[in-house]
């Protein structure tokens, strides 16, 4: 990855100097509102457009804060990682990016959250077609108690696109690399598939649809290496076509397939974002380098 | 270090301790095998009594009779399956519905709050005695059936069908409501982070899963229905009548007699010949059977969905 992907060269946006331990202090919006008005974005013009952007985002549980001032930028087609010890906020950043966490009774999101140049918290976006076009990948794998074929129609069905709907869900175990394995046993239950085999189910079942982006929390925890290391494969091809937000607790991982990664420590900070080469090699923060060299988290 | 503490002697087994496990062991036995032993008496009293009277009565008369009059000896089931068919089927028309609904609503959308004032409320429904349904069946659905313009006898079969369909309500809708919680929320989010609605949730993914608890506790309120005795005794009249096909509407504004409800009719007759007596044992065998083969259906079919649910 080059450093020039930006949308401009303004220096205060975080992911183009690769950290973000501070909130941008010129209190500028991250994207230019008026894409708002008008459905097509210009920072799409020069290099990636960041598809998702966090801006002073806080989230709370409650009265314990789980998320502090979280700015940064996630850029189309890229994997970024999210890597930090045990409680820090991964998946409670990862949930308030397609709210989930409107789900859990007790939190609460400050601050603002743009996909596509709208804040997704504004009183005008809808949670569920807000989560049609982000679709979510879990810890453990989730498959409904239906057939293979019909766990992969799922979504083509609740949004009645049931064109072709044989070729959609065929396209889908496709691209989530299960077709081979499951091409005669459509009918058969979700559930007596193996672990590895149902997690690239709901990864079929989560791009079915087509999303823009697809956030996967721990996705490969529950399994096996050699599974592990088809989901890892996957990941990186879905990243031709989807934007991916993965939070893992594998550094290796991190390392393999991501393109951004972002450092969490504990208090729901975000330590240091930038190119997952740099993150790695050449940390700016004792304490991320301590955390990714294992001396603690 | 020291080196006196005791090891524990791997090797030592207190005295006594295998003969009092296994005594243990003999009176969890006994109790399990004690119920089992009274069940399997009833049956065989009920089936011994039911012989005796199948050796004076062709079966076929009985299952086949069109006619039941004690005081003529004349023992037709029919008219008596009539009576408990209109009454399973209406209650099961009102409960199942209504039960499901309540379940999904407690499972699914019912605050903390409103569920603790609410299931409270529906398991008091289930503690009334049976007895008072029938009198108001009796006293207050009938008139309220008749202003509402129906044609209902005071002692009609509707009335306390419905009234039978309120009672088991609870039952469908506590046994459905525990199979909605057993589902994980795992489920749920996997359906919301599709973009489902919550309707889309619960009705495409919640139920499905949980269908063969809701599937059990339709089987288990049925069978409740089809012994339901007091409220029948009380409101439906002791008139055994077929089932008249050509005009089915008729059949809720007239009164019936089910067969629990003649049972008791025989048991508290003045008179009655040692024939009549003993019928009562062949109806109720025959209603056992009836709850006995449903209860195996049900436990086949949930173990069918369980594999492909679990
Ligand atoms: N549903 C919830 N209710 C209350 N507090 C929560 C909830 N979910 C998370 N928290 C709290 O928020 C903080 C961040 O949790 P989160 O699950 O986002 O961490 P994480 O980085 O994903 O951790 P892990 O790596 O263990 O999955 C923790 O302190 C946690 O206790
Ligand atoms: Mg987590």
């Amino acid at each position: 990855m080059t450093q020039n992907e930006m949308t401009s060269d303004d220096s205060t946006d975080p992911a183009a100097v690769g950290t973000t331990a501070t909130p941008d202090p010129s209190g500028e919006p991250l994207v230019d509102q008026s894409i708002e008005v008008d459905g097509t974005d210009s920072s799409a013009q020069a290099g990636r457009e960041q598809v998702i952007e966090a801006r002073d985002l806080n989230v709370f549980y409650g009265d314990v804060q789980a998320l502090q001032d979280i700015t940064m930028s996630i850029p189309e087609n890229q994997v970024t990682a999210m890597i930090g010890p045990s409680g820090c906020g991964k998946s409670t950043f990862l949930r308030s990016i397609n709210r989930m966490n409107d789900l859990i009774d007790t939190a609460r999101v400050d601050g603002e959250l743009y996909f596509e140049g709208k804040n997704i918290y504004d009183d005008d976006v809808d949670p569920v077609a807000l989560r049609r076009r982000i679709g979510m990948v879990f810890q453990h794998p989730n498959p409904f108690p239906k057939s293979i074929y019909d766990n992969v129609a799922y979504g083509l069905r609740i949004q009645d696109e049931t064109e072709n709907l044989d070729q959609k869900v065929e396209t889908a175990l496709k691209r989530a690399a299960l077709w081979d394995e499951v091409e005669d046993q459509l009918d058969k239950s979700a559930l007596d598939l193996s672990g590895g085999q149902q997690q690239r189910l709901c990864i079929a079942r989560a791009i079915a649809v087509d999303p823009d982006v697809i956030l996967m929390d721990e996705p490969a925890s529950a399994l096996d290496p050699i599974a592990t290391s088809k989901i890892e494969d996957l990941i990186e091809e879905l990243a031709e076509e989807f934007t991916v937000v993965i939070v893992t607790h594998n550094m290796q991982q991190a390392a393999r397939i991501s393109d951004k990664t972002a450092v969490f420590l504990t208090g729901g900070e975000l330590v240091e974002f930038g190119d997952t080469q740099s993150i790695f090699e050449n940390p700016e923060h004792q304490r991320v380098e301590d955390y990714i060299t294992g001396k603690f988290g | 270090m020291s080196t006196e503490t005791p090891e524990p002697d791997i090797t030592s087994r207190p005295r006594g301790r295998a003969a009092r496990e296994r005594m243990y062991q003999y009176l969890l036995l006994l109790c399990a095998a004690l119920s089992i032993l009274v069940t399997i008496s009833i049956v065989a009293l009920l089936a011994r009594d039911a012989i005796t009277f199948f050796t004076l009565v062709n079966p076929l008369d009985f299952f086949g009779g069109t006619e039941f009059l004690l005081s003529r000896d004349v023992y037709g089931l029919l008219p008596l399956l009539s009576g408990t068919l209109l009454v399973t089927v209406i209650a099961a028309l009102i409960a199942l519905p209504t039960g499901v609904a309540a379940a999904v609503y407690l499972s699914e959308y019912a605050s903390d709050r409103m569920r603790s004032v609410l299931k409270p409320g529906l398991e008091v429904l289930a503690g009334i005695p049976t007895v008072v349904y029938g009198i108001f069946a009796l006293v207050y659905v009938t008139p309220f059936l008749r202003t509402i313009g129906l044609p209902v006898n005071t002692f009609n079969i509707l009335s306390p069908s419905i009234m039978v369909g309120i009672m088991i309500v609870p039952m469908v809708s506590s046994l459905s409501e525990d199979a909605m919680s057993a589902v994980p929320d795992s489920l749920r989010r996997a359906g919301y982070g599709m973009g489902a609605t919550k309707f889309e949730v619960t009705t495409g993914v919640v139920l499905p899963a949980a269908a063969s608890g809701i599937f059990s506790s339709f089987i288990l309120a049925l069978s409740r229905a089809i012994g339901e005795t007091m409220i029948v005794v009380v409101a439906a009249g002791s008139q055994p009548r077929m089932l008249n096909l050509a005009e089915p509407l008729q059949n809720l504004w007239q009164g019936f007699q089910p067969m629990t409800a003649a049972m008791v009719q025989i048991n508290s007759a003045d008179s009655v010949s040692q024939l009549g007596f003993s019928s009562m044992f062949a109806i109720g065998l025959t209603l056992f059977a009836i709850t006995f083969l449903l209860n195996l259906v049900s436990n086949r079919i949930a173990a069918r969905y369980r594999e492909e649910y679990e």
